[in-house]
Formats: structure tokens, C-alpha cells, sequence
């Protein structure tokens, strides 16, 4: 990740900041940034979203492709997560400088998605064993300021909301063939159900305290970091411990409680305002980057 | 290729020969870049990030005593294309493209006032509909200006094919993958200095001058729709400021 030149008087009076709930721009400990998302931004796409979370930009794309299903879950589609960290956030990313972050966080997806009940999968089925829905996910990482995971995860909820994957007709031919037929109509199609698609909150150790949506500098305080994928319901389908400190199983578990407070909040909101945005409808004034 | 354009002289979406597609760009899109612009040019979307100048990264063998050396990077959305793109750059044609850039801006931006450092120019494009090259080489004149850096000219870039004894202007990808003889242009208007030109089709040496003619309007074109959206921002940002 981008990294920023903090000095020690600077370490100082952000930890001492924190440990008063009181952060540099003024938030408490767990409130998160100015967060801007719009859908439908990339036409050439099935569901796009892009989430601006304080300076951090993400696009999310999502195709729908005919496969073959997995050997082992012949009835299930699945999805397939590609993390793109451009050299946009930062040069150090140009030419294959970005590819340790960009597997690291597309690993973490697949991790955060590698349960029955996030996407319903069976839906994407088409005829068992032989064809399938493969949703390809792919993030585009445009600028760098802390909590990538955070602006992911709630980008990838935005844009399964907006994914439409055609309805498919399948006929046999004279020899007996499957044949697939997608529809003609560019309005039949199929909807995502995202209730249960999860949100990764990220919590950092700064100090004695967690601290949700760090910022660059509040990151290069912390030593460890601590992520956990939560539904709207609360319950957890993924934790990851990152960066190199060490910490205690006492703060492990008031960070887990704190997160999924924290994220079981974040849910209701989200889909509210996606739900506004979708009334809006034909009307809708895009901006994508324009505004 | 005869459906390319109608008797009436209407193309495939409806434009006329020299029409342009509708230009639509916003600088400054990004605030820790040194220099960001958004481009749009029909469905073609791209975005164009700009760091520098500052020392040189990586290999100091790549020093220039004497001016700045330009680092251009062309890559792709895996999502921007109808068919998904596997690898966003590091393929031949995105390295291509790439020293491509780097010619075109190595012509126009004022290199000889900073030796020794470097100059990033990032291009991604977020959406591909044909014109990829000159959509690039805008969305990255706008960057460049919003980062400050002195350049000779703007410079403009089109592509132009030739159907039927008339050259098109603007080609969008159904009129490129149509088996189109296109050429790509890039401009600094105000002297009418070429920056890149190029084109791989057949064509009769007859018809080069025209379509080499037709390129440079439609270049022309575009460097005045530049110029009036560095003139908003610059209006825009010195409000902001209370100048």
C-alpha cells in the first residue's frame, strides 16, 4: 500500500488524539469517512459500481460469462475476483509493482466469499454440470488512502445490487444438443439477491484503542490490523490478522465485537441508498467521474 | 464495409463524415496525483494520471543530464472491453501504446527545463469503443496541464479511416473492426506540428493527403474543445481560491 512519511512528534499526537476519541480530522474511533457511490458507471459491464471513500477510489466491474461449473459443485456458479492496483495510486505500482497487493486483497475476497450463504450460487446455475453463470469481479484500485478493504467490499455489494445477468432459454436441437439461447430483451434479466453479501471492516491497533477507517497517516501509528467480513446480520465470514505487530486475545476480541457493531451498521444504510438510487431510474443524471 | 456509410452520409451511430463524437472531460479528478484528468469521447472513457516531476525512480542509468525522461504507461480495465481483458497491460500492443505515448509527449512537453528527474504519465482506460490512442493522448494533455507542467502545445490526437473515397473522422470500434484503412494523428495545433503519425492498412498514396487533411480538422477540433475545458477548471479553481 502507499505509504506515508510520518514523524515521531506527528505519531505522538495522533496516538494521544485517538486515545481521547478524538482523530485528526475530527471523527471518533469508529465513524467512517465522506462515502460517495454510484452504480451503473461502465456500460460495457453487468453491474458496475464506484465508491469513493474519503481519497480512496475504487471501480468495480462485473461481467457474467456462460462456464462450466466446478467438478466438485456441479449445480453452483461461482465467482471469480481479480484486484487490479493501478499505477493511478501511486508509481510505485507501475508495471507489476502492484501485484503482491492486488493477489493479496483478491485472496482475501475469495476467502470473504467462500461460504454458501453470501451469493446464492445455485442461482447461478444454468444446467446442472454442464453450464453456469461465472461472475468475473473485477476491482480497479485508483487512489490509495487507507481502508482498501473496507471501499472494496462495499463497492462489490454495490455492484452485485446493479448486476443484471440475462435470462437463458435452453432448447435441444435435432441431435439432442443443449443449445443456450440468451434473451433478446435487454430488460429480461435476472437480479442478485445482496442481503447476505458481506463488508469488511477494517480495524487498526493505534495506542491502546481500535480505530475504524484509517487514513494513511493513522496507519503507518498502527502495528496491526485486524479485518472482519460481517453480514447484516452479523455474523462473520472471515477475520484476518494483518501487519506485523502482535496482538493480545483480549483486543482480538474487543476488536470482533467492535467490528461487527460496527458492520452489521454499515448494511442497512448501504442498501437503502441503493435502493433510492435504482428508484430514480431512466431520470438518473450519471456522473461517473465527470462531477 | 458497405453499410459503413449510408448513400445519405450517415455513419454507423448516426454522425456525418467529419462529425466528432461528443467530447466530455474534467481535470483535477484526483487530489494526491500531481495531475489527473477524465476523458470522454463517446463510449470511450479514460482516465490520466500525471507524477512529476520529480527524481528519478528505479535505474539511474535512465538520467538525462540535460531534460527530464518521460514514463508513459498504457494499460487497460480487465472490464473496458466487450470481451474480458485477462491482463490489464503487459501485453504487446499496451507496451505499444505505451511507447507511443512517451514519443507523443517527449515532443511536446518542455523536457529541457527539468534535467535529471522523471515524468509519469499513467493512462487507463476505463471503457474501449474505439480510438483508444487518442482518447489516451487527451485525457493525458489534460493531466499534464492540471499537474503544471510547461508544455509547446496542446496536443490533440484523432483517428481517421477511409470509406468509400471519403475519410471518417473519429472511428468508433465497430468502424475500426470493419476493415476500415485508419490512420492515427497526433497534433500540436497551433503550429501544425505532427507529434505521431500512424497507420497500418492499405491505402493509395493518392488518397494520404486527404486523410492526412481530414485528421488534422478533426485534431483542430478537438484542441478547441481542450482549450475551453482548461479554461472552465481555470475559471472554476481561481473562484474557489477568491482571485
Amino acid at each position: 500500500m502507499a505509504t506515508v512519511k510520518v514523524s515521531e512528534a506527528e505519531k505522538v499526537y495522533i496516538l494521544h488524539g485517538i486515545r481521547d476519541d478524538l482523530r485528526v480530522d475530527g471523527r471518533g474511533c469508529e465513524d467512517y469517512r465522506h462515502v460517495e457511490i454510484e452504480t451503473d458507471v461502465v456500460s460495457n459491464t453487468d453491474g458496475s459500481a464506484k465508491v469513493t471513500l474519503g481519497d480512496t477510489a475504487v471501480l468495480v466491474g462485473i461481467k457474467a460469462d456462460i462456464g462450466k461449473p466446478r467438478p466438485m459443485v456441479p449445480n453452483e456458479g461461482y465467482l471469480e475476483f481479480f484486484v487490479d492496483c493501478s499505477a493511478n495510486a501511486t508509481p510505485e505500482f507501475e508495471g507489476r509493482g502492484g501485484e503482491e497487493l492486488g493477489t493479496e486483497l483478491s485472496n482475501t475476497l475469495y476467502k470473504v466469499f467462500n461460504n454458501k450463504h453470501s451469493v446464492d450460487l445455485k442461482s447461478l446455475c444454468i444446467s446442472a454440470g454442464e453450464h453456469c453463470w461465472v461472475l468475473y469481479v473485477d476491482v480497479l484500485l485508483l487512489q490509495c488512502d487507507g481502508n482498501l478493504y473496507d471501499a472494496i467490499s462495499v463497492a462489490i455489494k454495490a455492484a452485485l445490487f446493479n448486476t443484471k445477468i440475462p435470462k437463458v432459454h435452453i432448447s435441444a436441437d435435432e441431435e439432442g444438443a443443449k443449445e443456450i439461447e440468451l434473451s433478446d430483451d435487454p430488460y429480461d434479466c435476472m437480479r442478485l439477491d445482496v442481503e447476505n453479501v458481506p463488508c469488511i471492516v477494517t480495524l487498526c491497533k493505534v495506542g491502546h484503542r481500535h480505530v475504524v477507517d484509517v487514513t494513511l497517516q493513522e496507519k503507518a501509528c498502527s502495528v496491526a490490523s485486524l479485518i472482519i467480513s460481517v453480514t447484516h446480520t452479523g455474523t462473520v465470514t472471515c477475520t484476518r490478522k494483518l501487519g506485523g505487530g502482535s496482538l493480545d486475545p483480549e483486543s482480538i476480541f474487543e476488536m470482533t465485537e467492535a467490528g461487527k457493531r460496527v458492520g452489521k451498521a454499515l448494511h442497512a444504510p448501504l442498501m437503502k441508498l441503493l435502493r433510492q438510487e435504482e428508484s430514480l431510474g431512466k431520470t438518473r443524471q450519471k456522473v461517473g467521474f465527470l462531477g | 464495409m458497405g453499410n459503413l456509410l449510408s448513400d445519405q452520409g450517415y455513419r454507423l451511430d448516426g454522425r456525418k463524415a467529419s462529425e466528432l463524437r461528443k467530447v466530455q472531460a474534467r481535470m483535477g479528478v484526483f487530489a494526491q496525483a500531481d495531475g489527473s484528468a477524465y476523458l470522454e469521447q463517446g463510449n470511450t472513457k479514460a482516465l490520466a494520471v500525471v507524477y512529476g516531476p520529480h527524481e528519478i525512480r528505479g535505474s539511474r542509468s535512465w538520467i538525462r543530464h540535460d531534460r527530464a525522461v518521460i514514463n508513459c504507461q498504457y494499460s487497460m480495465a480487465t472490464f473496458s472491453t466487450a470481451e474480458r481483458k485477462r491482463r490489464p497491460h503487459g501485453d504487446r500492443k499496451s507496451t505499444e501504446m505505451s511507447l507511443h505515448l512517451k514519443q507523443t509527449f517527449e515532443a511536446a512537453v518542455m523536457t529541457q527545463l527539468y534535467p535529471r528527474s522523471q515524468i509519469d504519465i499513467y493512462v487507463k482506460i476505463l471503457q474501449s469503443d474505439g480510438g483508444n490512442y487518442s482518447v489516451c493522448v487527451n485525457a493525458a494533455t489534460l493531466a499534464v496541464i492540471d499537474a503544471g507542467i510547461p508544455m509547446r502545445d496542446y496536443v490533440c490526437a484523432c483517428s481517421v479511416g477511409f470509406v468509400d473515397e471519403t475519410p471518417l473522422a473519429d472511428l468508433c470500434y465497430a468502424e475500426e473492426s470493419g476493415g476500415v484503412s485508419s490512420l492515427a494523428l497526433a497534433l500540436l495545433p497551433r503550429g501544425g506540428q505532427i507529434a505521431l503519425l500512424q497507420m497500418d492498412a492499405r491505402l493509395h498514396q493518392d488518397h494520404l493527403d486527404a486523410l492526412i487533411e481530414a485528421a488534422m480538422t478533426a485534431c483542430k477540433g478537438v484542441g478547441k474543445v481542450l482549450d475551453e475545458v482548461v479554461r472552465l477548471h481555470l475559471k472554476e479553481v481561481s473562484v474557489l481560491t477568491g482571485e
